[in-house]
């Protein structure tokens, strides 16, 4: 995005610019291909160096449960501008040149990719930890919910403390 | 007009997604819409929707104070998110 360069001339402070080359959010039904994903954060970058990159897969068994099939729903509108805001907090913090999230939603089997998230930057210390902080923060912030099925009947998966903890060792502007 | 949105396990427990609602005339906040979903609908609506840990969202940005309502605004609430 040829806005991104605004970055160089504008204080840090003003709000809601976007300051990366390149950002992607996709939430739907199908299933991606990691490498094309990667490609697609890699084209129209101004210059690269490391791209660090997660893939979540549906657990076969959760808390104990085998899980037959999950049912992901969400929030269309605000799942978007929520990413959203998350990528740019990341880059708040970490010198990024792009960021790419896609969410599968609908129903999904064990094994399935579900969640795909990329990051480029000059160097790689920056790369992971925006990755990280990314899938920290999604976990956390963006509207999604998960229902499990099974021999057990239907559940709605309950929050986890310990994705609390791991967003909220971010606070402050720290890195763990 | 307001726009009411559940979602996930409040959305199944209030058999509910969304409602449409004519704005009053004298105003109104999320507290006092929540207390008012709550009369029209009675007891599960109350028990469901004063969950300690639902969440509100206005105009898909949660809140987590009270806040006065505007005409047009679309409100939401859910519970905590599990995505990821």
């Amino acid at each position: 995005m040829t806005v991104m360069k605004l970055r160089s001339f504008l204080p840090l402070q003003v709000a809601d610019i976007v300051n990366l080359d390149n950002i992607s959010i996709n939430v739907h039904e199908a299933d991606f291909d990691v490498a094309r994903l990667q490609r697609g954060l890699l084209s129209g970058l101004s210059e690269e160096g490391a791209v660090a990159t997660f893939t979540g897969y549906v657990r076969r068994a959760n808390d104990g449960r085998q899980v037959a099939t999950l049912e992901l729903e969400h929030y269309p509108g605000m799942t978007e501008e929520s990413i959203k805001a998350i990528i740019d907090e990341a880059a708040d913090r970490w010198p990024m040149l792009g960021a790419s999230v896609l969410h599968r939603v609908g129903r999904l089997s064990p094994g399935d990719q579900i969640v795909w998230v990329g990051v480029a930057s000059t160097h790689r210390e920056a790369a992971f930890n925006a990755c990280e902080f990314i899938m920290d923060y999604l976990k956390t912030r963006a509207p999604f919910w998960k229902k499990e099925l099974g021999p057990f009947g239907e559940i709605w998966v309950s929050a986890r403390q310990d994705d609390e903890a791991r967003a909220a060792r971010w606070k402050g502007g720290h890195t763990p | 007009m307001l726009k009411v949105l559940f979602f996930a396990r409040i959305r199944e427990e209030l058999a509910c997604s969304v409602l449409e609602l004519q704005w009053p005339a004298t105003g109104l906040d999320v507290s006092a819409l929540q207390e008012q979903l709550c009369v029209e609908h009675g007891e599960p609506w109350r028990d469901i929707l004063t969950q300690d840990n639902i969440i509100r969202a206005v105009n898909q940005k949660v809140i987590t104070d009270n806040c006065e309502l505007n005409d047009g605004d679309e409100i939401a609430f859910f519970p905590p998110v599990t995505g990821g």
